[in-house]
């Protein structure tokens, strides 16, 4: 007992002497996948000197982090959800910053047929009525309630689905591995699939739909709530992201001459 | 099948580079494991001693209870470490969430009911021989403890080994706790889980057969260190 309690001791001492200017921040496994966390984390250090922690999580468990006070922003992508966490007052104000799309992929025989319809509620609905089997993340995270809600949209209502629409209830890298292993249809952001080592037989289907778009926000956490939270280098690090430096990092990051995400926050 | 062979290319690859970033990782996997075995060790040990030594109302209750604790699923012990050092959390002032404080203590909290359960095994048989001569010799409680420690140090050394193993290749835990940071509390199985998410299956393995070739030196250097298994000893 006396061992565990110096060893703590040491390591809350060590802890304090090595927090120069760092900050944690909770991102969604999506936007880490991308591989733009890669080429603004460096700039970030470089401009600000100021080293963010990423913890990559879900959706549902970034914004119980910054409930929590266990991290001092989030950035994510669910407007209902983050409208919630706002409304209880556990982040001072929302900012957007950027967006991206969704694409429904398959495998690439495409026996639903959705490569050519003029929805995705079409898509959805020709899936659902072929009964292939869809991987669904089934991990309240944005990509999931997104997905969710296009269910909804489509007039299906994905809790009576029988056993071909398969909730894996894991992140975007796990659900596309499931879905190529099992050769079935699965929603995914552009970033992630570009991204994606294991594609197999694996295609993309569809894309395009304005419904698609998936807006990221920033989020600090409201200091008010946790005294200890960061919020100058938070508010230090929402400057950076709507900065021109940050407009020029995001709009010409490409992955096989693609464009991912188009910055769109307003008065930088 | 060609996955595998590609995972010990890079395996390889990995290692002949000297890779920046695979150093940076194994040793931290080494420095939190390792960590973690000693605090558990120090706390396991006596604790393992005392249940053979000691006769007390409870002690067969106690002892079936670690026993099953052996089977302790490491993502409950994440999650319930994860409350307690949550800001929101009764230890959140100390701010360890994040850390690898915080994965040692998770990582302790899963070995010692392993090392002790191991050792009380090797250390009740023992104080079965030795028990009439230690207690003829009328000596205290803590002499007959030390003894039986001492004697039966090469079972307890398989005991922490066992520990070892489990602590260096669980990743549930110290995934939930640690929050796999890149440069900060990112070890050698969270590397392995991010790269699978990825579908980077060739990384991923070579991650992996990093993982379990540093395992076997560890042990080798502590049966070196013990000298065990070397001719006249047992």
């Amino acid at each position: 007992m006396i061992q565990v309690f110096i060893g703590l001791l040491a390591a809350v001492t060590l802890a304090a002497t090595a927090a120069a200017d760092q900050m944690r921040m909770a991102v969604t496994t999506s936007f880490h996948n991308s591989g733009l966390s890669d080429i603004l984390l460096p700039a970030i250090r470089d401009d600000l000197g100021l080293e963010v922690q990423l913890l990559v999580v879900g959706t549902g468990q970034a914004l119980r982090l910054g409930a929590a006070g266990d991290v001092d922003a989030i950035l994510v992508h669910s407007r209902k959800a983050e409208d919630a966490f706002l409304a209880e007052g556990h982040g001072t104000h929302r900012r957007e910053i950027m967006y991206n799309d969704f694409v429904l992929v398959g495998p690439s025989e495409d026996s639903a047929g959705i490569g050519d319809v003029a929805s995705a509620a079409d898509a959805l609905q020709r899936i659902a009525r072929a009964r292939q089997p869809f991987v669904s993340r089934g991990d309240d995270s944005g990509t999931h309630k997104k997905e969710l809600s296009l269910w909804a949209a489509a007039g299906q209502d994905a809790g009576s689905f029988g056993s071909w629409y398969r909730a894996v209830g894991a992140g975007m890298g796990q659900a596309l591995n499931t879905a190529s292993a099992m050769h079935a249809y699965t929603m995914s952001d552009r970033a992630s699939w570009l991204n994606f080592g294991n594609r197999g037989d694996l295609a993309l289907l569809y894309a395009g739909d304005p419904v698609l778009f998936n807006q990221y926000a920033y989020i600090p956490v409201n200091p008010d709530k946790h005294g200890h939270v960061k919020f100058d280098l938070a508010t230090k690090l929402e400057t950076w992201l709507v900065s021109d430096r940050a407009r020029t990092l995001i709009d010409t990051y490409r992955i096989n001459g693609e464009t991912l995400f188009v910055f769109n926050a307003t008065g930088g | 099948m060609s996955d595998i062979w590609e995972g010990l290319v890079q395996a390889f690859l990995l290692v002949v580079r000297l890779d920046a970033e695979l150093i940076e990782i194994t040793l931290r996997s080494l420095q939190v494991t390792l960590t973690a075995l000693v605090v558990a060790t120090a706390i396991a040990l006596p604790l393992g001693a005392l249940l053979a030594v000691r006769r007390f109302r409870y002690r067969r209750l106690t002892i079936a209870v670690l026993n099953a604790l052996m089977g302790l699923p490491p993502v409950v012990v994440g999650l319930i470490v994860y409350i307690l050092l949550s800001r929101s959390g009764p230890f959140g002032v100390f701010g360890l969430l994040f850390t690898p404080t915080a994965m040692i203590i998770a990582q302790v909290i899963i070995i010692v009911p392993l090392i002790a359960s191991i050792a009380h095994q090797a250390l009740r048989e023992l104080w079965a021989e030795y028990h009439d001569l230690l207690i003829s010799l009328n000596t205290t409680k803590t002499q007959r403890m030390r003894a039986i420690l001492w004697d039966s140090r090469r079972a307890l050394l398989t005991a922490a080994l066992a520990g070892f193993g489990r602590a260096i290749g669980e990743v549930g835990a110290i995934m939930i706790v640690g929050g796999n940071i890149d440069h900060s509390t990112r070890v050698l199985t969270t590397a392995i889980a991010l790269e699978t998410g990825k579908g980077d299956f060739a990384l991923a393995l070579g991650l992996g057969f990093v993982l379990i070739t540093m395992a076997i030196l560890v042990n080798l250097s502590i049966h070196a260190l013990g000298r065990t298994e070397t001719e006249g000893r047992w």
